[in-house]
């Protein structure tokens, strides 16, 4: 099936560095990636940084605490800003999430062998970022313990979800994303756990995964089936990726206020979010591949095509933010010509142009090869990156609604130390989710690594 | 008005059957009567803890509580347990044993108990055990009263559910009112549930019975009988109070030495000099503003303040009604130091400082042929010469109103103008004062004078707050404490209470019976809603205290001298007085027009002293929210903003916009709620008059250039929770001798700044079709000019098939001619809707929850967009000398096709088959996206819990047909969807539709200037279709295609063409 | 060891590379052998069909899970917003088709996956935490590195001892019988 290589590419591959240093057996990858889960002791590091993640953590709970105790009001927003940090930080997560899933999906379907070591780590990471993204939905409301209306349950008054709503369409489109990139991740560790289960020398740990795998025992029938299945989630995923960022702009687009009311927003929410995506898998891959000695599976091969990726969807968002202008002159409607000026110089313009600087000016040093070589370097601006995005749907989400139709009613938005503290704790949830991740399942697909090897002793063996 | 009448009628045959029988309170006011003399002859006999533990000795189960039972029934028993430290304090250490103890502690506790729930002994309006007639319980019942202000009262229909008043509407037979009510009247009420309201009698701020006081009182009056009441004085406000003047006029017959002084910080002399200076003799001046094409107003704010302005405002929007392009309307020309209300409904306003306006009003008496010319330049010259030619033109039709601050002069000038040009008779003629002189500074001056001199020993102050609000040279404070016996009635424990031996808690209106003349003489019963909250009691129990009838109830004083008066009425009160109840007006008591002659010599006027160059020049003005201070404890009227500032909680030193960028005052919005918000502002020191206040500083386009306004009533030191520490209190420089216009100080900058709250900072219309305007002639030329903006695109655009909405239509029309932003419809919404206050932090962050709020836009000042000019007071434009002001009232849109309907994601808003915009509080989760989608942004929102759910008196005011919202959910205007169903109700079963004008929202009943009118748009007859098939009738950005039911009809002034091209 | 009488599952031969493995299914195949298995590390191409796996029904599940959500999709909410609640909602149509297209493509795709994982595994008859096989100790290579056929006792031409000689003759290394309790 399509998972191993055809031998039309092997060619193409070869002429660039490997996708995986030679010289490995199916035995070492195996070895090399369970250690870390099955036989690594804690490092110091790995502890402390746990340590200070999981604190943050516990500042995410207590804010959110809090904010249930005493109201939103807590919070910056007012009337006429309704929306602020929450639904930035929402929107900012969810795009970080889409990287994970386009990089399975997508480049599997694309036949792209380099996303094999990254892909595991990369849906890991969908997984928390949508995680974290969930938090904010359900907390921005007033009543959050009446969030539960926005599901269709047959309730006493009948009555049922409004299914005009772009809100309701995120609450399927998210919750869609999150299961299906659940199963995608769960479905690609079965064979690993099994491996780890059959490698396992404690106790507890073949206890654990084995539950988990199930009993899952490598046999040709199961393969089969296996592949089968996952060709179709990576079929389905695609789309789906695709159309989660796509409603999330429906959020702003099916709006009328002026910078929201826009038809270019889905492609450029999409490529948004799989360039903020890229941007934080490199910033976690960088340190792991480093940390866990993983340079050999992570190859400057594959830090190579993320930064690849980024500047591609990088002139995409600049191209979003060149149509967003051109279309308020060009259509002359005076709400959008004005609010135009106003991120140009009004209230909020340093925003806009630190945005501008983070998402388009820096990462055009991308062209220059050894900018894409160097790895601190990517990590720095993967970092930028993250930030501008951010700040993109901070200016997208506040400063259109800060100056819309009546002036009268114009006013502006700050947050307060409780915004900050939920931004943060989100960071330090994610972060620790990351942590949890490294130590209790393989970073890296092993089976996949196993094709990997084989399908390299082949290219060695056609080669000589 | 007929359309009024209908329903208020319907009202007042229920008020008839519902209303608390006079007899039967007379009744058992007589029997309290009684008990007090019974009172009064065992004086002597004193309880004490001895007596007491005798009384409870042997008693046990139901025969101890019998006895205290009799004990509760003893007020002086009452009277040990109210005070802190017992005489026989001492006695608690004799051996008391714990039986004994239990046995008094039970006592105690009782009576605590009793106290809690019990009522005072006036007439009491007992809680109906049967259901009376005309009484339905979840039927709101409407009594008539009338609310007692300075010089003027305002009938008004009280809304009562179950025996709890909840919400004011104006009386439409009322002369001061016509069915309207001013942000003071609707508030009003907020005071009666008022928790810092002052609840019992006390002596040295110890709580004392009223029968204490009694004795008190008597004691004093037996010691003044001896002097004649030589050492006696009263102190009081404006009294329209027939009955409390009789009252008075008695007490001083019988000491014939003693004085009754006046004084009203807020209320000019100036009318009353004018008149002697004009007439020789004080004489009242009413208006018919209606009756005349042409208004001429000197430092007049006759549509928003003074007496009768409700009644002046109706008549004046009357005058404005457009029907099409060929109607008339009224012109009103404004010369003011500082934009009023009606300064910004003028036609044509010119700024002027307060002390120019006199040589104004010379230079156009001197071209009227009155007195000899004084040399006036520059705009008001030109003024001058076109209002006189227009004058002229409508001899007989126009009309000179002085302003209440001006002095003498103006008035008298005014007065000899309107006599020139035959204009007495027609719109306006003179009636006979009513009842005693009036407030006046020197009254009070005369008074300290005497308290300095140690020549009185007992001051009774009735009302008022002189230790805050007399001229600070007077120095009331040291005054009053030279006084040997003081005592104060007052609805709250204030600055002067704190200085006087003795406080009594004064009834608030709603609560007593009295009664009250309006501006032009009409008398009315004032009838109580409820049974006093706390031990409360009326000035006409206070006054009665002191004479040979100590005790008599309030409603015994005003039956009685009705009884009286009603010879001289059509009616005698045997016969009218139920009829006076129900209708709030006493037949036949409006003052007649009486004749005088002018014996004004212009010429032989003293020079005015007009401040030179370019002087600062300070005025006061009572603040129009807060008025003196009175109201410095109503969060309905701190929170509510100021119709010209729209500042909230705060008052300022307001400056013009040159005369902020000369100083170089800087503004900064913050990002906390913005321009919508917190603003920060310069803080300055106010050098006047030997004293200094520190007040911040704001910006008013429009104002006189060298003029500053020092607005009273904040800086309250013991207003309570709510009005305490706002502010700064003008009062600190402001001197008898120039208590409305000084000279001689100075402004300077601390370079600190201030956070003030304004609910509209920027004032400009971005070009965007928002407020339509335009001149007569204008209109008459392109009546449709309203839609040049952009309008409603063609319905045949659209994908969708409408709803059609067969049945009524709901509908609203604005008319932005009339209305001249005075607030009324505000605070009338937030009275009828339990809208809560959120306090000055919250409206800081941009959270006030105002269901309608009015807009205040300048039309020929620069947009953000062109050359970069803010919009805002924070960047000097020369056009903000003078801007033309416009006010628009915003309440939901009810658009049909809504937008915050579609994004709701739970159907919390949605739409009713009579195309309302249905809010469903318990559906709403908080997504606040309705709010984001809706251009108007009319939708609040409950970001913390804003609703106070513990202070028990608030739960009686609340109006029990509308919800009280919970954290977390949107609100907005429901067009009082409550008011539509109880109509409903009714029409449906008397089987008929719903008639034309019998819904009346609650900003509609309010508003003075008839400028909302809400109705079925489809029916063609109803007004709201009229008004909305009229070519002025246009959308609030139409183009959007929101197709909202409030349409506002555009703005049309009336300017002289001559003035125009000037 | 009297009474515990135990069954025979098969024999297992151990290969140390998939073509070896791939050769011997084919041989095994050729040989007549209908009841065979292979266990190998990770998916090896045409392995399934040697052995004689051809067609598997989990796109089909998935197809069924596809049109069910759209249908469940559009029909909910045809359902609530038109036919049992219908309500005026800023004046759009009840039935706002366009509108419910996102949601009814979300649980297109939300059927489809969970269709296709559980099918997969339910076909896989997963969760099966023992399996004869697991009892051979060098079976744990089968998640490592090693490539194991397994030639199945219910096979009609299954013969232990010449089984295991065939396997063997495939040069298989560790041939061992695959036992287990009843």
């Amino acid at each position: 099936m399509s998972a191993t290589q055809p031998p039309g590419n092997s060619g193409h591959i070869r002429r660039l560095e490997p996708v995986l240093e030679p010289g490995h057996t199916y035995a070492s990858v195996t070895d090399k990636i369970a250690a870390v889960v099955l036989t690594r002791p804690l490092g110091i590091g790995w502890l402390a940084g746990f340590t200070l993640t999981f604190t943050i953590t516990m500042v995410l709970f207590i804010s959110i605490a809090w904010l249930i105790i005493k109201g939103v009001g807590i919070w910056g927003i007012n009337i006429p800003i309704g929306w602020g940090f929450a639904i930035v930080n929402f929107v900012w997560w969810i795009g970080i999430g889409h990287a994970g899933t386009l990089i399975s999906a997508i480049l599997f379907l694309l036949n792209q062998k380099w996303r094999t070591s990254i892909n595991r780590f990369a849906e890991a990471m969908t997984l928390f970022a949508v995680a974290c993204a969930g938090i904010f939905p359900l907390i921005h409301t007033g009543r959050p313990w009446m969030a539960y209306y926005m599901f269709p349950y047959p309730s006493t008054m009948g009555i049922w979800p409004q299914f005009r709503s772009p809100l309701i369409w995120d609450v399927f489109a998210v919750s869609t994303y999150g299961t299906v990139s659940l199963l995608f991740w769960f479905v690609g560790l079965l064979p690993d756990l099994a491996t780890l289960r059959d490698r396992a020398k404690q106790r507890y740990q073949q206890v654990i995964y084995g539950m988990l795998s199930m009993g899952w025992r490598n046999s040709a029938r199961h393969w089969h089936r296996y592949q089968s299945a996952y060709l179709l989630l990576a079929g389905l995923a695609t789309p789906l990726v695709l159309s989660v960022h796509t409603v999330v702009s429906f959020d702003f687009a099916v709006a009328i206020v002026p910078g929201w009311h826009t038809t270019i927003f889905p492609p450029y929410f999409v490529a948004g979010a799989i360039y903020s995506g890229f941007a934080m898998v490199l910033t976690l891959a960088i340190p792991l591949r480093k940390f866990y000695g993983l340079e050999d599976f992570i190859t400057m091969r594959h830090l190579d095509n993320m930064a690849k990726v980024m500047l591609a969807t990088g002139l995409i968002v600049a191209y979003g933010y060149f149509v967003e202008f051109f279309m308020a002159f060009y259509s002359g409607n005076k709400f959008d010509v004005f609010l135009a000026e106003q991120r140009l110089h009004g209230p909020y313009s340093h925003f806009y142009y630190a945005l501008i600087l983070c998402n388009i000016l820096t990462p055009q040093l991308l062209w220059i090869e050894k900018v894409r070589r160097n790895v601190a370097a990517l990590f720095l601006m993967s970092l930028v990156i993250n930030t501008g995005m951010w700040l993109e749907r901070f200016v997208i989400v506040v400063i259109s609604l800060t100056r819309d139709f009546v002036p009268s009613a114009w006013g502006r938005y700050s947050p307060t130390f409780w915004d900050y503290s939920t931004f943060i704790g989100t960071l330090g949830f994610f972060v620790m989710l990351v942590f949890l991740f490294v130590r209790g399942l393989p970073a890296i697909a092993i089976a996949e690594m196993r094709e990997l090897v084989e399908h390299g002793s082949h290219s060695n063996k056609e080669h000589k | 008005m007929s359309d009024m009448n209908d329903p208020a009628n319907d009202k007042k045959l229920r008020i008839l059957q519902g209303a608390p029988t006079p007899e039967t309170a007379h009744g058992v006011g007589h029997h309290d009567h009684d008990e007090e003399e019974g009172d009064l002859t065992e004086r002597e006999h004193r309880l004490d803890l001895a007596d007491l533990r005798e009384k409870l000795k042997e008693k046990s189960g139901k025969q101890y509580w019998r006895t205290l039972e009799e004990l509760a029934d003893d007020p002086h028993f009452e009277d040990l347990l109210h005070r802190e430290f017992p005489r026989q304090a001492s006695e608690w250490d004799e051996a008391v044993d714990r039986r004994d103890f239990l046995k008094l502690m039970g006592a105690s506790l009782a009576l605590a108990g009793m106290a809690g729930c019990g009522r005072p002994d006036v007439t009491k309006i007992v809680p109906y055990v049967k259901q009376p007639d005309g009484m339905t319980l979840g039927r709101p019942n409407f009594y008539a009263t009338a609310m007692p202000f300075g010089a003027d009262a305002v009938g008004v229909l009280v809304e009562s559910h179950e025996g709890r008043p909840t919400k004011i509407e104006g009386n439409p037979d009322h002369p001061s009112s016509l069915g309207a009510t001013s942000t003071l009247v609707q508030a009003s009420i907020l005071n009666l549930y008022d928790p810092d309201r002052s609840q019992t009698v006390q002596q040295y701020g110890e709580i004392r019975s009223w029968s204490a006081f009694l004795d008190a009182a008597q004691a004093l009056a037996t010691s003044s009988k001896a002097t004649q009441g030589a050492n006696f004085r009263i102190l009081s406000g404006n009294i329209t109070s027939p009955t409390l003047v009789a009252q008075i006029r008695k007490l001083l017959t019988q000491y014939p030495q003693a004085k009754w002084h006046q004084w009203e910080p807020a209320a000019g002399d100036g009318a009353r000099e004018g008149a002697k200076l004009a007439f020789g003799r004080y004489v009242n001046t009413v208006y018919n503003v209606g009756k005349a094409n042409v208004i001429v107003s000197l430092d007049a704010d006759f549509l928003a303040g003074g007496p009768g302005h409700l009644a002046y405002a109706r008549q004046f929007a009357r005058r404005r009604k457009l029907d099409g392009p060929d109607s008339t309307m009224n012109r009103l020309y404004v010369v003011e130091p500082t934009p009023s209300v009606t300064g910004s409904s003028a036609d044509h306003r010119l700024p002027m400082r307060a002390s120019q306006v006199e040589l104004f009003a010379r230079a156009l008496a001197a071209k009227l042929g009155i007195g000899s010319g004084v040399s006036i330049s520059g705009e008001a010259a030109k003024w001058v010469e076109a209002i006189a030619k227009e004058l002229q033109k409508d001899r007989g039709a126009s009309l000179v109103i002085a302003g209440e601050y001006q002095p003498a002069a103006v008035h008298a000038l005014a007065h000899a103008i309107n006599a020139s040009l035959g204009n007495v008779g027609n719109t306006l003629y003179y009636t006979e004062p009513g009842d005693g002189e009036g407030a006046s500074v020197e009254s009070l001056r005369e008074l300290c004078a005497e308290m300095d001199a140690g020549k009185v020993d007992a001051l009774l102050i009735l009302g008022g707050n002189p230790v805050y609000d007399a001229p600070h040279d007077f120095d009331f404070m040291s005054k009053l404490k030279k006084v040997q016996t003081t005592i104060r009635l007052g609805s709250y424990f204030d600055e002067t209470s704190a200085w006087c031996q003795w406080h009594v808690a004064e009834s608030h209106y709603l609560e007593s019976w009295g009664d009250a003349r309006a501006f032009d003489g009409t008398a009315s019963i004032v009838q109580p809603l409820i049974a006093p909250l706390y031990y409360t009691h009326s000035a006409h129990e206070v006054i009665a205290a002191f004479s040979d009838k100590p005790g008599t109830p309030a409603y015994d004083s005003v039956r009685t001298y009705w009884t009286e008066a009603s010879t001289r009425l059509p009616e005698s009160a045997d016969t009218g007085w139920r009829k006076w109840l129900n209708d709030g007006v006493i037949e036949g008591t409006k003052a007649v027009p009486t004749t005088v002659e002018l014996k004004l010599n212009a010429a032989s006027l003293p020079a005015p002293a007009a401040a030179q160059g370019d002087q600062i020049e300070f005025i006061f003005r009572p603040d129009p929210n807060v008025y003196d201070g009175r109201f410095a404890n109503n969060g309905w009227l701190q929170e509510l903003p100021k119709p010209v500032s729209k500042l909230t909680w705060d008052n300022a030193a307001l400056v013009s916009a040159k005369y902020a960028e000369q100083q170089q005052y800087a503004y900064k919005v913050k990002s906390r709620g913005g321009e919508h918000g917190q603003v920060r502002s310069p803080v300055v020191d106010v050098e006047l008059n030997g004293s200094k206040v520190t007040a911040a500083v704001w910006t008013v386009p429009g104002q006189d250039n060298n003029t500053v306004v020092l607005p009273l009533g904040y800086g309250r030191s013991r207003a309570g929770y709510t009005g305490t520490n706002k502010g700064f209190n003008a009062y600190v420089v402001r001197t008898s001798n120039a208590l409305w216009t000084a000279t001689g100080g100075k402004v300077t900058g601390t370079g600190d700044s201030y956070s003030l709250a304004s609910t509209q900072y920027h004032f400009n219309m971005e070009g965007r079709q928002i407020l339509a305007t335009a001149t007569l002639d204008e209109y008459r030329k392109k009546p449709g000019f309203a839609h040049e903006l952009g309008e409603l695109p063609e319905k045949s655009n659209s994908l969708y098939k409408e709803f059609a909405y067969p049945g009524y239509a709901w509908g609203m029309a604005i008319d932005l001619t009339k209305c001249n932003g005075c607030n009324a419809c505000v605070v009338a919404c937030v009275a009828e809707n339990n809208i809560p206050v959120v306090g000055k932090d919250q409206v800081m962050r941009g959270r006030e929850m105002h269901w309608i709020r009015v807009d205040r836009y300048y039309t020929n000042t620069k947009s953000s967009t062109a050359d970069n000019a803010t919009g805002d007071p924070s960047e000097y434009q020369p056009a903000l000398d003078n801007p033309q002001t416009f006010f628009q009232p915003v309440p939901c849109q009810q658009c049909e096709n809504a937008p915050c309907e579609q994004v709701c994601p739970v159907g919390a808003t949605v739409h009713s088959a009579e195309g309302l915009n249905d809010m469903v509080y318990n559906r709403c989760i908080g997504t606040r996206y309705c709010s984001n989608n809706c251009p108007y942004k009319v939708r609040r929102f409950n970001f913390l819990r804003f609703q106070d759910w513990d202070t028990p008196q608030l739960k009686l005011l609340r109006n029990p047909e509308v919800t009280v919202r919970s954290r977390g959910v949107m609100e907005k205007c429901t067009y009082c969807v409550q008011r539509i169903n109880n109509v409903r109700i009714d029409a449906e079963k008397e089987e008929r539709p719903i008639r034309d004008g019998e819904i009346v929202t609650a900003c509609e009943a309010a508003c003075p200037s008839e400028a909302i009118v809400f109705g079925n748009a489809n029916d063609p007859n109803s007004k709201v279709a009229k008004l909305k098939a009229q070519q002025r009738n246009y959308t609030l950005l139409g183009e959007l295609n929101a197709r909202p039911r409030t349409t506002y009809l555009a703005a049309v002034r009336n300017p002289n063409p001559e003035l125009e091209k000037a | 060891m009297t009474e515990h009488h135990s069954y025979l599952h098969g024999v297992m031969g151990e290969f140390d590379t998939p073509e070896q493995l791939v050769a011997a299914a084919k041989k095994a195949r050729e040989a007549g052998y209908k009841h065979v298995e292979a266990y190998t590390p990770f998916p090896i191409e045409g392995l399934a069909e040697e052995i004689g796996f051809h067609w598997t029904a989990v796109p089909l599940i998935t197809l069924f899970g596809g049109v069910s959500g759209a249908l469940t999709g559009f029909g909910l909410q045809y359902w609530c917003s038109a036919i049992t609640y219908p309500l005026n909602i800023g004046g759009r149509p009840l039935n706002s088709w366009p509108a419910f297209i996102p949601v009814t493509f979300e649980l297109t795709v939300l059927f489809s996956a969970i269709f296709a994982v559980v099918g997969m595994i339910a076909l896989n008859k997963l969760p099966q935490p023992h399996h004869p096989v697991f009892n051979v100790e060098r079976f744990a290579h089968a998640s490592t590195d090693k490539f194991f056929l397994v030639i199945e006792a219910r096979d009609p031409k299954f013969q232990l001892a010449e089984s295991a000689r065939f396997l063997q003759e495939l040069n298989a290394k560790h041939v061992s019988e695959v036992k287990d309790e009843e």
